[in-house]
């Protein structure tokens, strides 16, 4: 459709249209053209001011070691790097089960109004401010514990994490052709040994790219983990104690007055995207390979 | 918003209830061929534990409305609806008035949305009526890739390249030729109201040019063909044919960023200068409802001061819900009816 509208407008050889229209035409094809070049500005100055900065800074002590105190030059984000890959995976075992199974019952047993309540309110949630949910998940954990957790922090991304899921399962879902169901309940499969081992398994690649994009979303999510994970200099082995996380390191680091600190803000900033990158790169190169068959 | 891109098969699906009956009746059906019954308690507890974990969704969000409602009762019974009215700000005599954070939220989300419209709207219109077919799929990758960078990412690079950029390139050209309004007066520092405004611009523009251009897909072809063949030009294709067919969804879509706009905390928290203030000048600090949050709570010792925060909180989730609900509502206006054909 689309390709046929600006193939259409580029063939049209319009006659006899006076100086002043054909002028604004080409002006406004201009004026969107700069929009393009001035959005795309800042994308390619933040990336290359990322690179360009955080390269020289990455090396194995900023891998390997924990902050050492301001003034003494070297140390890393080792326990950053670390607590937050502890914290993701609380969120993720939290939030993953139960955002597929919210989608399931979307797409297999909410077709009807409690599933547009559902659906609506999985929307509603996806636009509440992050910071909102890590007051949420302060009352929730860090007020019962009394003190700040990778648990709390985990508990706060989960909750980010379950509309998004919900609702890319439950798109997911329904690319699955109703013959196959059908298929399943004609051999006498029972509904749930159809949705576990038919539908499910056969939307399994889109379910997990849904599930990467909202992993990827809440990796660099520092507003929830405040007050929640906290941050910490030092290592961390239990999820009920504060622990650092990479996004906290990096405010932390980017709003004090050290030069030396700044060069590791940009350090962690690069990890960060790197990581982030590579979750959604491998996202779309699944979903090329293994988009549904049969869909 | 990405629902509607996905192509959804056109069957019509049978309600839960029909459909659990059919599928038990090809089983009674079935079952003698099979020698066995299956039975059904599995299928019911399945059934009820898919259904157990879309409550959980209501369920979440109602432990926010809850948790944001019991946290605020000590500053609510404090203050009451005065707390949106002052702007005194002082924990130490236990003073608290949101004024100059809602301030700071609506105007640093104002400017946003000015900046950022007219570039969203043009990308978006670029992408899908000018731009050649191979180029497409980059812009629109490339331009989403903005929306996958982390906030506090944006915070960092825009402490460290845009506000100099704003101190000694920007502001001092505004405040030469635009300073006789009053908003661009007084010593250009960079952090301020009208930085924090163009790293939310910048934020933004991804989420409104991407449902713009899902909008902008679902005008119906014989719209453009029909402008054309009175002999416009493309411009006035695009002008008369598409942008004012599409009008309500676009508008859902800037209200959609404006949801966003909001509710952003960090990069805005690095840049506006953290201070409860309410000046008109835009060169000046301020200080937002999410920002204060970001700041303050983690650090806040009295129980009012905490409830006042989240006060806050719960004031800055009820906004952002009226906004996304009226976004959704019109950009669904014009999609509607369009789910599958020619957004891809």
């Amino acid at each position: 459709m689309n390709t046929t509208s600006s193939a259409l407008a580029q063939q049209i050889v319009v006659p006899n249209v006076g100086w002043r229209r054909r002028i604004t035409d080409h002006l406004m094809t201009g004026v969107a053209v700069l929009t393009v070049v001035l959005v795309l500005a800042p994308l390619f100055a933040i990336f290359a001011y990322l690179v360009y900065k955080g390269i020289g800074s990455i090396n194995l002590a900023f891998l390997t070691q924990t902050p050492k105190p301001v003034g003494e030059p070297g140390g890393g984000m080792a326990n950053a790097i670390v607590g937050t890959a502890v914290i993701l995976a609380i969120a993720s075992l939290l939030g993953v089960p139960f955002g597929i199974g919210a989608g399931v019952f979307l797409a297999e047993y909410g077709r009807n109004r409690y599933g547009d309540a559902v659906r609506f309110v999985a929307d509603v949630l996806n636009g509440v401010p992050s910071i909102v949910i890590g007051i949420v998940a302060y009352g929730l954990v860090v007020v019962r514990q009394k003190h700040f957790s990778a648990l709390a922090g985990g508990v706060a991304l989960a909750i980010m994490m379950v509309p998004t899921i919900a609702r890319t399962t439950e798109q997911m879902l329904l690319l699955v052709p109703q013959a196959i169901r059908e298929a399943a309940y004609g051999l006498g499969v029972s509904r749930w040994r159809t949705t576990l081992s038919i539908t499910l398994r056969t939307a399994t690649s889109g379910i997990i790219t849904g599930a990467m994009l909202a992993f990827a979303r809440v990796a660099g999510e520092t507003a929830p983990l405040l007050f929640t994970a906290f941050g910490n200099q030092f290592w961390n082995r239990d999820i009920n104690q504060p622990t650092a996380a990479l996004s906290l390191q990096i405010f932390n680091y980017a709003i004090s007055p050290f030069d030396e600190w700044h060069r590791q803000a940009w350090a962690g900033a690069l990890v960060l995207i790197v990581l982030i990158v590579t979750a959604v790169a491998s996202v779309r190169f699944v979903v090329r390979r293994g988009k549904l068959a049969g869909a | 918003m990405s629902n509607q891109a996905l192509p959804r098969p056109n069957f019509s699906p049978p309600a839960p209830e029909q459909g659990h009956r059919a599928a038990l009746k090809l089983e009674s059906t079935t079952a003698p061929l099979l020698q066995g019954k299956v039975s059904d308690v599995p299928d019911a507890l399945f059934a009820w534990a898919m259904r157990l974990c879309g409550l959980a969704v209501v369920a979440l969000l109602g432990l926010i409305v809850y948790e944001l409602i019991v946290g605020s009762q000590l500053s609510w019974h404090a203050f009451g609806w005065k707390f949106f009215g002052l702007s005194d700000w002082n924990p130490v005599e236990d003073q608290y008035g949101a004024l100059p954070f809602i301030y700071g939220t609506v105007v640093s989300s104002i400017l946003a949305l000015v900046i950022a419209v007219p570039l969203a709207v043009g990308v978006a219109v670029f992408i899908t009526e000018m731009c050649p077919v191979a180029l497409r799929g980059i812009l629109s990758f490339t331009t989403e890739l903005l929306a996958a960078i982390p906030s506090v990412i944006y915070g960092l690079w825009a402490i460290f390249v845009l506000v100099p950029i704003m101190r000694e390139y920007v502001q001092p050209v505004f405040a030469k030729t635009l300073g006789w309004t009053g908003l661009f007066t007084g010593p250009s520092y960079g952090i301020g109201m009208m930085t924090a405004g163009v790293i939310l611009a910048i934020m933004i523009i991804p989420i409104i040019s991407s449902i713009t251009r899902e909008v902008l897909a679902v005008v119906p072809q014989h719209q453009r063909e029909a402008v054309l063949a009175l002999g416009s030009t493309r411009w006035e294709m695009i002008r008369v044919g598409v942008l004012r067919n599409a009008r309500a969804g676009i508008v859902g879509a800037v209200i959609l960023g404006l949801g966003r706009a909001l509710g952003e905390t960090m990069a805005v928290t690095m840049v506006i200068g953290n201070r409860p203030e309410i000046a008109k000048s835009l060169f000046a600090p301020g200080y937002t409802m999410a920002s204060v949050l970001a700041n303050e709570f983690s650090e806040a010792t009295g129980d009012l001061y905490l409830s006042a925060l989240i006060e806050i909180g719960l004031a800055l989730f009820l906004v952002t819900i009226v906004v996304n609900t009226l976004a959704r509502l019109m950009v669904w206006s014009v999609t509607r009816g369009h789910p599958a054909k020619g957004i891809a």
